[in-house]
This record gives structure tokens, C-alpha cells and sequence, in this order.
């Protein structure tokens, strides 16, 4: 009897659900596949939710893929395999694996055959030329991006006599010695594990104008070598294992049992390197009473500062869909690049907003006025110190996270004192240099975009 | 990798296959059907097997395709992307012959990762089989509460090795956890965030604790089928409780010890990237890349499949003459009766 009863209501169910399924199959589904994992992709989907219920026609279909590698992998596999979705987000250095491809469809082009006039020059020199062909048309859209900055400790600061943050190296060597005899025990945060290595090596070069490689970092074509073995981060590698033994520096990892962002947050640490979009979860985390805020990064006496690069990912749609499907995806970008989207996305994550009428609409909105998001108009500054053209505005090279993972293990013998710093980097630049030389072999008669 | 269970006794079977064939619905179901059309027989000694062929091929059929869809194809296509440039998101590739494999085995660091491939697999193979025979040892004695344990000590083996790795990390962390009291008492003593050799014993130490579960439950059901009567004839005639378990006990499980060498060497061989990649992700300075770790990593971050391709057939070539090795010197000196 009781089977009989249940097999009544899942077929009363089953019933019911065909019934109720027109009203939403009347939208056209597109699937939209990202990396972010955790509160981001919270974030995330309630964009898609707006997105959906903004209008009748559409229906963004989110699915966060756990990590910007699975979101990649992932969709290789479908793309393989002849179902990919419509919008992939692909984080920074995967850039050059999709512009070499033949399985997208360019931004700009998307946008044109739609019907829909962007204002291509509205979007930020910085994360413009990043995501350009090298005649400026965009082949993605940016949507989470950030870059660089340097956190610290008011408060700590202030025992020092201290109410600016340094502007220089040779400062904050200074400062973190005050620090230290202050009783502060861990005066800087860093990382050299795995990926860890871009605000050291990618930023710091950025704002210094030192190149990372030839061909304007590899903008100019894929022979391009890695050179920063020669410039600046020489020095400032050699000063950072100097601070790190005489105790003025801390590795901070999961490995030592706190992040380099969990130390500044809770305290423990009173400056640190890190990105902008981890603004909202140091104000979340950190003690309320706390006084901390974000400085650009420090750059070497005598240096003139550069543009930093940006950070973070954009969407890109892929080929194998519908003319229709297309126009659910246009409408889509469309959508998220608007002043009311850019507002809620940096609000609630802390990513900065790419367009120059988003920026304009926030700041017109009071957003930087208002406590818990003070200090965040400090990345757009970075990322615009100097007009456009003056440097490379980013890094094309293939097979990049190999390369920083070279970069980490080089770093890791230099701190455990198992090479010395020009031997390391030496050996470093010549191992990513293969790299590259491999990837360019893989797409032997391709050119850059 | 299908390694038969030594439990199931492996000599020459009496000629019985035919009557448990006989007693069987199967067998039944055949009786009447002239000898010609049936599919099956039974055989001068006793043994079952199928005159028609296409039965039997379509018996094994579902398990052939299987193998070959999730095992044969893809290890075709990785042979094929072994010997070219394959562009992770298709359009091309270019045939380099074996450059791939002499890129490799040119490179100090490929071989370095070898070698630690090596000493991590004959560590947590040591450390997890000796440890999961001596509490089999002591969970046999019946010993108080030894219900309990048995229980107790099968739960790890069920941990995902992500779970299992971020709980190690945070009791190894050097300072965090237990391993602060450690370095609190001897300052700088231990920092798997820079020491290669401490980021080793790291991996060993989490690895090892999931296969002694694995090891334990053999281990116990091999000597639970030790007849009791020889470990108590042993202890009548004065045999102490270490000479019983070195003459008796141990010799008797050799079979079973046998059969873990060969499963946990293979598996720390190919199952460990999960732990290195998060409690040291090949970290610091190479000291655990593992070798399948570097797979790992060179094909599904770095995006190069035929690199990667090129590593998982030196790893499976290493892990096949391993066990060759081990079939043709160990399996020697066992005696499965």
C-alpha cells in the first residue's frame, strides 16, 4: 500500500513537472562556466541571477568548475568532446592558450554582429591591452580583474611615528626595522610557493618598467626570452632574503600554517603584498578595531612608478553555438558591463570595476567614501600611474604558470640558502626559457593575434 | 592493475570445477539440451568451458569495452600525443618522434623527480606495512578492546586525500599545530615550507596513514586464518609471544605480505598526487614532485598534454618492471600452501 502511495505522488510529481517546465524552457538556456570557488562564486551567481531576471528571453546557466585550471580543463574536455559551453571565464595567464586557438568567437566581432556599439576606449588602457589583439580589438571581456597592492598596519605604524605608507623599498626597509624593535615579530608577509610569485616578480617589475622578457613580454611574438634574471628583481630578491635573515621578512604559507593574508588580517604580520579583490575578506576578517589600508606598491629610490598589471580573468565565447545562442551571450556581456552591475560586483567582492564609466558611476555613487571600501580607488590609480602605450601593459607568454612555478622553486633554493641569488634566477630564466621554446614548437606557424 | 588476491589459494585447483558447475542453477538450466547446441560442457578433468565461441565472446564483451573505452583508448591517445606537439585545444600537432621522451630524460630535474618518486615510495610502503602488521599482530590477540580497533582502524582508508591532506598540513605546520610545540622546544627543528627532507617525511607520513588501514584489514584477515592450534602448540612448547610471531605467524602471512608490497608500491607510484598537491605541491625546490605529481601539473595546469603524455608511459613502463621485478625475485621466496 505504502509503494503504491509513494509511486502515486513521484508520478504526481513527475506530472506536475512537465507542466511546469514550459513556462521556463520558453527561455533560451546558454551555459556560462567559471572558476571561482567559495563566496566569489556566490557572487557570481547572483550576476546571473540579475541577468535572468532583467529579462524574459535568456537564461544564463552558471556553473562554477572549483578552480580556474578545472574551468579551462574542463572546458577543453567539452570543447573536445563538441559541447562547450557558451562563456568560459579563463584567468590571466591562460590568455595567450585561448587567442591561439581556433575555438572562440572575438569579443569585438561578437558585439558587432549583434547589433550591440561598445565603446571599446571606455575600458582601462591596462586591462584593455591585455585582453587585445595586438591591432586592439578585444577578443574577451574583462570581468574580474585586479592588481596588486601593498596592505598595512596603522596602528603598528603609528607606534612608530609612522601615518603615511613607504613609497619606497629603501622606506619600508626602514620601517620594518622600527617595526621589529617596535616588538613587532613579523614586520613583512610574503609567499614564494607556486603561483605566489606575481606580486614579487610580475608587479614588481610592472611598476618598476623592467622587462620580464623580450619582444615586450612576449607581446611582439612568441621567441620572446625571459630576462628577469638582469633587471631590477636581482636586487630586490637579494634584499628581501637579507630582510627574511635578519627576521624583518616571514614566509607566511598554508605550509607554515597561516597565509600571508590570514597573518596581516589577524595581526600577526604588518604588511603584506597582496591583490585588491582581497580587500572585502581582510575587512571581513580583520579585527574591527584594527586600523589598516592599502598603499600602491613601493618601488626602488630614483625609480619612476609604472603602470601595475592587471590581474583576475575574462569571458570568452567559444564557437559551436547558435546565431541565437550568440545573441543570448551578447545580451549577456552586454548586461554585466553595465555601471549598475559594476557597482555590485566591486562592492560585494572587491574587484575593481573595468570601465571608465563604471569607475565614474561608483565614485559618483560616494562608494569610495564609505569605510569598508576606502582605499580600493588605490588599484585604479596603480593601474593608471602613466597614459597608455608607454609599456607592455601586461605578459603574453605561453605555458606561464610552469613558468612561475620555475620562478617559485628558484626562490625556494635561494631561501634555503641551497643557491645563491643570481645562480638561482640564472637557472630559473633558462628552464623557463625552454618552456617557452616548447610552446612555441607546439604552435609552430602560428602568430600572435 | 589486477593483482589476484592471495587469499584465494593460487595452486592448481582439484578437479571440482565441474561438480560446484554441476550443483549450480547454471548447470541446470543446460541439462536436456543436446550436447551440440549447448553452450557449455564439462570437460575431461572436470572443468567447465564454452564450445560455442560467440557466447563467450559475448560474455566478456561488456567487460572488453568497458577496459577498452575508459582504459585502451585513452591510454592509445596518450601514446599518440607521446610522440607530437598536441595543442590542448585541438587544431594541430606536431609529430617530434621521441622528443619528448629525450626532453625528459635529458633533464637533471626529470631525473630528480624520479628519484624522489623512489625514496617516497619505499618510505610509506615501509612505514604503512610495518605499522598495520604490528597492530594486525596485536589486534589478533583479542586483546582488550581489540573489537573496537578493528573497527576503528579501517575509517582512514575512506578519507579523500584532499581532507586527509589539509588535516596533515595543519598538524605539521611548523607554526600552527602540533609540530609549533615541536619547534617551540628546538627553534628551527622543522619547516616543511623550506626543508625538502621535512616536506618528504610530510608526504611519507600522510600517505602512509591512509594505507595502514588498507594494509591492517589483510594483514588481520590473513592471520585470523592461521590455524589457532599452531599458535598454541608453538606456546605449549615454550615459543615466547616475538618467537611465535617471527616463526609462525609471519611466515604464514608472507602471500599476503607479498600482495601489499606490490598494491602499495604501485599505489604510492601513481595515487599520491592528491596529498603532495596539498600539502607541498611539489614544494620546496622540487623535493616532492613526485612523478605524478609533475604529470599533474605539466598537463593539466601547464597545458602540455604530450609532455605529460610523454611522463605517464615512462611512469607506467617503471611501475610495470617494477612488478615484474617483484613477480619474477620476490614471489620466489612465498610459499602459498
Amino acid at each position: 500500500m505504502l509503494r503504491g502511495k509513494l509511486l502515486c505522488a513521484i508520478g504526481a510529481l513527475v506530472v506536475g513537472s512537465l507542466f511546469v517546465q514550459p513556462a521556463a524552457a520558453d527561455k533560451l538556456k546558454i551555459d556560462f562556466w567559471y572558476g571561482n570557488s567559495g563566496d566569489i562564486s556566490k557572487r557570481v551567481q547572483e550576476v546571473c541571477q540579475h541577468f535572468n531576471d532583467s529579462q524574459a528571453d535568456y537564461e544564463a546557466v552558471c556553473t562554477s568548475q572549483g578552480s580556474y585550471y578545472a574551468a579551462v580543463q574542463n572546458t577543453i574536455a567539452a570543447f573536445r568532446g563538441g559541447k562547450p559551453p557558451t562563456i568560459v571565464q579563463v584567468f590571466d595567464v591562460g590568455t595567450l592558450d585561448l587567442m591561439l586557438s581556433d575555438a572562440y568567437y572575438p569579443a569585438y566581432k561578437l558585439m558587432d554582429d549583434n547589433g550591440y556599439k561598445v565603446d571599446w576606449s571606455n575600458y582601462f588602457p591596462g586591462i584593455r591591452a591585455y585582453y587585445a589583439s595586438s591591432k586592439g580589438e578585444m577578443y574577451s571581456f574583462p570581468f574580474n580583474s585586479s592588481t596588486a597592492l601593498l596592505y598595512w598596519n596603522k596602528d603598528a605604524f603609528q607606534k612608530i611615528g609612522k601615518t603615511e605608507a613607504p613609497k619606497t623599498w629603501e622606506e619600508a626597509a626602514a620601517d620594518m626595522k622600527a617595526l621589529k624593535g617596535a616588538g613587532y615579530d613579523c614586520p613583512l608577509a610574503f609567499d614564494i610557493s607556486q603561483d605566489e610569485s606575481w606580486q614579487l616578480m610580475e608587479q614588481f617589475s610592472a611598476v618598476h618598467g623592467e622587462p620580464i622578457a623580450t619582444k615586450n613580454n612576449g607581446f611582439g611574438g612568441l621567441d620572446a626570452e625571459l630576462t628577469f634574471n638582469k633587471t631590477k628583481f636581482v636586487k630586490f630578491v637579494t634584499d628581501l632574503k637579507s630582510w627574511y635573515d635578519d627576521g624583518l621578512a616571514k614566509i607566511k604559507s598554508p605550509n607554515t600554517g597561516e597565509d600571508y593574508v590570514a597573518a596581516f588580517a589577524a595581526g600577526h604580520c604588518q604588511m603584506t603584498l597582496t591583490s585588491v579583490g582581497d580587500h572585502g575578506n581582510i575587512g571581513r576578517t580583520a579585527d574591527p578595531g584594527m586600523h589598516w589600508d592599502v598603499a600602491m606598491l613601493p618601488v626602488y629610490d630614483g625609480t619612476q612608478r609604472h603602470n601595475s598589471f592587471v590581474g583576475g580573468a575574462s569571458l570568452w565565447v567559444l564557437k559551436g553555438h547558435t546565431p541565437e545562442e550568440y545573441k543570448a551571450a551578447a545580451s549577456f556581456l552586454n548586461f554585466i558591463a553595465q555601471p549598475e552591475q559594476a557597482l555590485f560586483w566591486s562592492t560585494v567582492t572587491g574587484y575593481i570595476p573595468v570601465t571608465k564609466t563604471g569607475f565614474d558611476y561608483m565614485k559618483a555613487n560616494g562608494f569610495y567614501d564609505k569605510p569598508p571600501y576606502k582605499g580600493r580607488e588605490t588599484a585604479i590609480a596603480s593601474l593608471n600611474v602613466e597614459a597608455a602605450g608607454s609599456g607592455p601593459g601586461g605578459i603574453r607568454l605561453g605555458s606561464f604558470l610552469q613558468i612561475r612555478g620555475e620562478l617559485s622553486n628558484g626562490l625556494q633554493e635561494i631561501f634555503a640558502n641551497k643557491a645563491s641569488v643570481q645562480q638561482a634566477l640564472d637557472e630559473t630564466v633558462q628552464r623557463g626559457d625552454a618552456i617557452l621554446r616548447r610552446f612555441e614548437a607546439t604552435y609552430k606557424g602560428k602568430v600572435l593575434p | 592493475m589486477t593483482v589476484s588476491n592471495p587469499g584465494i589459494d593460487l595452486a592448481p585447483r582439484p578437479p571440482a570445477g565441474g561438480e560446484v558447475f554441476r550443483r549450480s542453477g547454471v548447470g541446470r538450466r543446460f541439462a536436456g539440451v543436446p550436447l551440440s547446441r549447448q553452450g557449455a560442457r564439462v570437460g575431461a578433468e572436470g572443468r567447465a568451458f564454452f564450445t560455442s565461441r560467440w557466447l563467450g565472446v559475448a560474455l566478456i564483451a561488456p567487460q572488453i569495452l568497458l577496459i577498452f573505452t575508459f582504459f585502451y583508448w585513452p591510454a592509445g591517445e596518450a601514446l599518440y600525443w607521446a610522440f607530437t606537439l598536441e595543442r590542448p585545444w585541438g587544431g594541430g600537432n606536431e609529430w617530434v618522434g621521441l622528443g619528448n621522451f629525450t626532453a625528459m630524460l635529458s633533464d637533471p630535474v626529470y631525473w630528480g623527480s624520479i628519484v624522489s618518486s623512489v625514496i617516497f615510495a619505499a618510505a610509506s610502503t615501509a612505514l604503512a606495512m610495518s605499522a598495520a602488521l604490528v597492530l594486525a599482530l596485536l589486534t589478533d590477540r583479542e586483546l582488550r578492546g581489540s573489537r573496537i580497533y578493528r573497527s576503528v582502524l579501517v575509517w582512514p582508508f575512506a578519507i579523500a586525500a584532499p581532507a586527509l591532506g589539509m588535516a596533515f598540513r595543519f598538524i605539521l605546520a611548523p607554526e600552527a599545530g602540533f609540530m609549533a610545540y615541536v619547534n617551540h622546544l628546538w627553534p628551527g627543528l622543522w619547516n616543511p615550507a623550506l626543508d625538502g627532507a621535512d616536506a618528504m617525511i610530510c608526504i611519507v607520513v600522510a600517505f602512509a596513514w591512509k594505507y595502514v588501514s588498507y594494509d591492517f584489514i589483510f594483514f588481520l584477515a590473513a592471520l585470523q586464518a592461521i590455524p589457532k592450534s599452531l599458535i598454541e602448540a608453538a606456546a605449549m612448547d615454550g615459543a615466547s609471544l616475538l618467537r611465535r610471531m617471527r616463526d609462525i605467524q609471519i611466515p604464514l602471512v608472507a602471500p599476503t605480505l607479498f600482495f601489499l608490497i606490490v598494491i602499495n608500491l604501485t599505489d604510492s607510484f601513481t595515487d599520491s598526487f592528491g596529498i603532495v598537491d596539498i600539502m607541498t605541491q611539489g614544494g620546496p625546490a622540487r623535493a616532492t614532485n613526485l612523478m605524478v605529481y609533475k604529470i599533474y601539473f605539466d598537463g593539466f595546469k601547464g597545458l602540455d598534454y604530450s609532455g605529460a603524455a610523454a611522463q605517464s608511459i615512462i611512469l607506467m613502463l617503471l611501475v610495470i618492471l617494477l612488478t615484474i621485478a617483484q613477480f619474477r625475485f620476490v614471489e620466489r621466496r612465498i610459499h602459498y600452501k
